[in-house]
């Protein structure tokens, strides 16, 4: 039975006499969206569209409107000087806008690899039925419902290089010869960050991944241990291969949020150029240093790549709904 | 088969339990040693310990004391409550028409709004920078209310018509066959049936509103107007090198508590509101 | 209070055609059954009189008005589905008064009076303050009528209501709906069911649907002694009719001849011989099943607690006068 209510045709064939019903549904239907829609016209939509258009002005922030317009300058623009040398201005020739993009992709991959191989680990945990698994649930819950802000200052806290408890702990099981310096050394800093990000997070794929774990039915894993199937070789073989729609939407969701990354960074190791992101990046421009231009550049950017990653999400999303549900 | 069969089967038990354990010590620690670091005080708080050691309810009293954290709670609860009122009852009458009534360019039209919650908030931030200022509510929560309803709205319409979908198509149309206008269905046949999504929604997103960070750093610059994660993230001692942890783990429990406490309870409805949104979405 | 007439109906979901072109008249006060297979569009003939989907091509008309663009509750229907779709948050009392509350111009007295009538006529008038979900499914099927009675509709509608009970439920509930239909004479009754036992019972006259068209209308009795086709002659009854082809058939002049089992009759000199294969005893009546070289077993049934065994040998000859005759298109010679 379709799920889907109220079939009543709109394209496919012109009744001579059209409905009251559908025609009251459709009217209805159209009053019910407007609203929401111009909220969000108003709050995401214009915002940015003019987000984009200032990365083709100068404009800063003390003189918005008068904005000029200097087309894809901010991007890159080149002047040829007397001797010869081409000399490139402009975002895609900063080496700190390239800087920051590496940070990005490096902040998501290795987020997103530890956060899915330890979060399938959790979700296999909490697959099994023992007792106190409802603790644990409750447990993992929490890293989740602490705002990212306290968190990026209970780490800070916990990394301290003279009182954190981290290097005592470290030194006192011997895995560390000194205090390490986690959120200021430069490279330290992204891995201080990654830690707290994998603790914060992976609670929340794991969540993703058993929602996916549980929609297997538990008979085809008593086949085959019927057929002396190895737990390991289940795993690989069936587990996997089953969950795999849900894991790579849960994937591509987390992705999409590593490359946005904003606060933990900003909190944790403030002014470190080694985990300075593409939105710290472009935040500092925008209000601290009013280049208000070169952060609207910045940000469109980083929308662009977004955006590109959200289509692959959709499109995903799609096939999988049609392909991968039974 | 016999000791060694069983020695196998224990081993592989102990090292199943030693991960649990594992995994709930390394999930509720951090939290565990912010308790124990806010109610340490003075010198205490210099000294690397695992076990609660005293019992100060200093940095509690300063937190509350001095500067302007209560007004921060306040400001918070005030703007996540507004924002997630605003967005179901937006939510709640758009879901119905992306849910039940079949028209063209539906699909479009909640890929689009899916499309909207991905935005990175930086790339409307010069914008509604603009906007805001327009409006003159710069530096009031108004501002952050207007702003975060780019990321509450979807999320309520999205997780709303996913649950709207799953309601029996044939009370709906016992409803249409005792006369009953879309309006009617919304308001007294599907409300009263979905109040607990609008529960676990509302949840979500006023968790969401409530951690949201860079837009109340951006749009709001005094302490009065500040909300919580911003004056978390700003507290500073006297001199450049003084922080004072003792008051920002006091001040990170005060918030953490009410938020741990609220998910416990609402556990099992959190977990299926998550999935709803996240897997099938 | 209502005639129905159904003019050249249509009715396409997209590319698939399920109602093919349907011509057929409802009497005012009838109760009138469509039957037939699975998939033969009698529940979608059913909702498109209801109003909740849209008529492709075709003309519907309630008492001689054109009723295509209209909503159901304008036509004034009432429905009774199959999964009683009551309100679940509603009080029993609630669920019967929402469609009046709607209507607007009725006092809360009217209202009051109204329900507590057609709760007296169901005997639900102890439920009116319990949940659905406080209810077992026959007292939950009575709330669905009982909320379509309260509507005081001309047109009642019944989308095979009794598919979710079980048997003695459901005979007790068909009784009910009989009595129902006695004592409500002026309003017109539409019932699906895929049971033919229960349109034999209920209906004025029946509908047989088949692959999204009419095949006869007619009364029970007429369907059963004078049936137009062999689909029809092979679908009414219990059990179903024997088919004989080839020379059994010959012998009558006839390509396909059709008598059922209750009219067959075991004669040490009947004109045909069969090898019982099965019996089915159940006590009042024994089916014995015959194997004679035709399509399918024939199936003879006998009164009392007869003990045929297989492998033995039956003689049996049709009662001539309720021989059906049918000739190559599988039309009745008549």
């Amino acid at each position: 039975m379709a799920t889907d209510a109220m079939a009543p045709i709109t394209s496919a064939s012109t009744p001579k006499i059209k409905s009251e019903l559908l025609q009251q549904r459709v009217r209805a239907a159209r009053w019910f969206l407007v609203p929401m829609l111009i909220a969000l016209a108003i709050v995401a939509g214009w915002p940015l569209m003019r987000s984009i258009w200032f990365s083709f002005t100068d404009a800063t922030l003390n003189d918005l409107y008068g904005a000029e317009w200097v087309g894809f300058g901010n991007y890159l623009r080149w002047q040829v000087l007397e001797s010869g040398t081409v000399r490139y201005r402009g975002v895609l020739a900063d080496p700190d806008w390239w800087n920051a993009v590496w940070n990005t992709v490096r902040f998501a991959f290795w987020s997103v690899l530890w956060e899915t191989v330890l979060g399938m680990i959790v979700a296999l945990v909490l697959n099994a039925e023992f007792r106190g698994r409802g603790i644990v649930r409750a447990a993992i819950l929490i890293p989740w419902a602490i705002p990212t802000i306290v968190s990026a200052r209970m780490w800070g806290w916990m990394l301290n290089d003279q009182f954190g408890i981290i290097n005592d702990l470290g030194m006192k099981l011997g895995l560390l010869a000194a205090p390490v310096a986690w959120t200021a050394s430069a490279d330290t800093a992204m891995t201080a960050v990654l830690i707290v990000d994998i603790w914060k997070t992976t609670p929340f794929m794991a969540l993703l991944i058993l929602a996916g774990l549980q929609m297997i039915p538990k008979d085809i894993y008593e086949a085959a241990e019927i057929d002396g199937v190895h737990p390991v070789k289940q795993f690989f073989k069936i587990t996997l291969p089953l969950v795999r729609p849900a894991l790579m939407v849960a994937i591509i969701f987390r992705v999409l949020d590593a490359l946005r990354i904003f606060d933990l960074i900003y909190v944790l190791t403030p002014n470190s150029r080694s985990t300075k992101t593409m939105s710290v990046l472009a935040q500092e421009n925008l209000f601290q240093f009013n280049n208000f231009a070169e952060g609207s550049t910045q940000s469109t950017l980083l929308f662009l790549l977004i955006a590109i990653f959200t289509i692959l999400y959709i499109w995903l999303g799609k096939v999988n709904f049609e392909g991968g549900d039974r | 088969m016999g000791t060694t069969f069983d020695l196998w089967k224990f081993t592989k038990s102990a090292a199943f339990y030693a991960l649990v354990l594992f995994i709930v010590v390394v999930s509720v620690f951090p939290f565990y040693y912010a308790i124990l670091t806010s109610l340490k005080s003075g010198t205490d708080l210099f000294r690397v310990t695992y076990w609660p050691t005293s019992l100060s309810f200093d940095n509690f009293r300063q937190v509350f004391t001095q500067g302007a954290f209560p007004r921060n709670l306040l400001n918070s609860v005030f703007v996540a409550t507004v924002t997630v009122i605003l967005a179901l009852f937006l939510a709640v009458t758009a879901s119905f028409a992306l849910s039940r009534v079949r028209f063209r360019g539906r699909g479009l039209l909640l890929m689009t709004i899916l499309a909207v919650s991905m935005f990175p908030q930086i790339a409307v931030l010069a914008g509604l920078f603009e906007v805001i200022r327009f409006l003159g509510i710069y530096n009031t929560p108004w501002a952050l209310i207007f702003a975060y309803t780019i990321f509450t709205l979807p999320f309520t319409v999205w997780v709303l018509t996913t649950f709207m979908r799953d309601l029996p198509v044939e009370i709906e149309e016992a409803a249409i066959v005792d006369g009953a206008t879309p309006w009617v269905i919304i308001t007294q046949v599907f409300m009263p049936l979905m109040w607990p999504a609008l529960v676990t929604t509302g949840l979500l997103a006023f968790i969401a509103a409530w951690n949201e960070f860079l837009f109340a750093l951006t749009f709001t610059v005094s302490n009065e107007t500040r909300t919580v994660p911003v004056a978390i993230a700003l507290l500073s001692g006297g001199s450049q090198y003084e922080i004072p942890w003792g008051i920002i783990m006091a001040a990170s429990v005060v918030v953490t508590v009410p938020l741990v406490a609220l998910v416990l309870v609402f556990q099992r409805k959190i977990v299926s509101g998550l999935t709803a949104g996240g897997v099938k979405g | 209070m209502a005639s129905i007439e159904l003019r050249n109906i249509r009715k396409s979901f997209g590319a698939v055609n399920v109602i093919k072109g349907v011509d057929l008249e409802v009497r005012k006060g009838e109760f009138m059954v469509f039957v037939g297979p699975s998939g033969c569009g009698k529940s979608t003939l059913l909702r498109l009189i209801s109003g909740l989907e849209d008529i492709t091509s075709g003309e519907m008309l309630f008492d001689g008005k054109v009723v295509n663009a209209l909503t159901p509750s304008k036509r004034g229907i009432a429905m009774v589905f199959q999964s009683y779709a009551l309100y679940p948050h509603m009080t029993v009392y609630e669920n019967m008064a929402f469609g009046l509350k709607l209507e607007k111009g009725h006092s809360k007295e009217a209202i009051r009076q109204r329900v507590e009538k057609a709760a007296d006529m169901l005997q639900i008038r102890q439920y009116l303050d319990r949940l659905p979900k406080q209810l077992s499914g026959g007292q939950r099927q009575r709330v669905a009528i009982g909320r379509a009675i309260t509507r005081d509709p001309k047109v009642f509608l019944f989308d095979e209501p009794l598919s979710n009970l079980d048997a003695a439920l459901r005979v007790a509930t068909r009784i009910e709906i009989a009595k129902l239909h006695e004592g409500m004479h002026d309003v017109t009754m539409i019932y699906v069911t895929h049971d033919q036992v229960e349109a034999m019972t209920l209906a004025d006259r029946i509908c047989v649907l088949r692959d999204g068209l009419v095949e006869q209308v007619g009364t029970p009795m007429e369907l059963y002694e004078k049936p137009d086709s062999i689909f029809v002659a092979g679908f009414i009854g219990s059990p179903k009719m024997n088919f004989l082809t080839g020379e059994k058939a010959a012998a009558f002049n006839c390509t396909t001849l059709g008598i059922r089992g209750e009219h067959m009759l075991v004669k040490p000199d009947g004109i045909w011989e069969g090898e019982v294969i099965h019996t089915e005893n159940l006590g009042a009546d024994t089916y014995v099943y015959l194997e004679m070289g035709q399509e399918e077993p024939i199936v003879v049934r006998l009164e009392g607690a007869m003990q045929h065994p297989s492998g033995s040998k039956l003689r049996v000859s049709p009662m001539e006068d309720r021989i059906h005759r049918f000739d190559e298109a599988g039309k009745p010679i008549r």
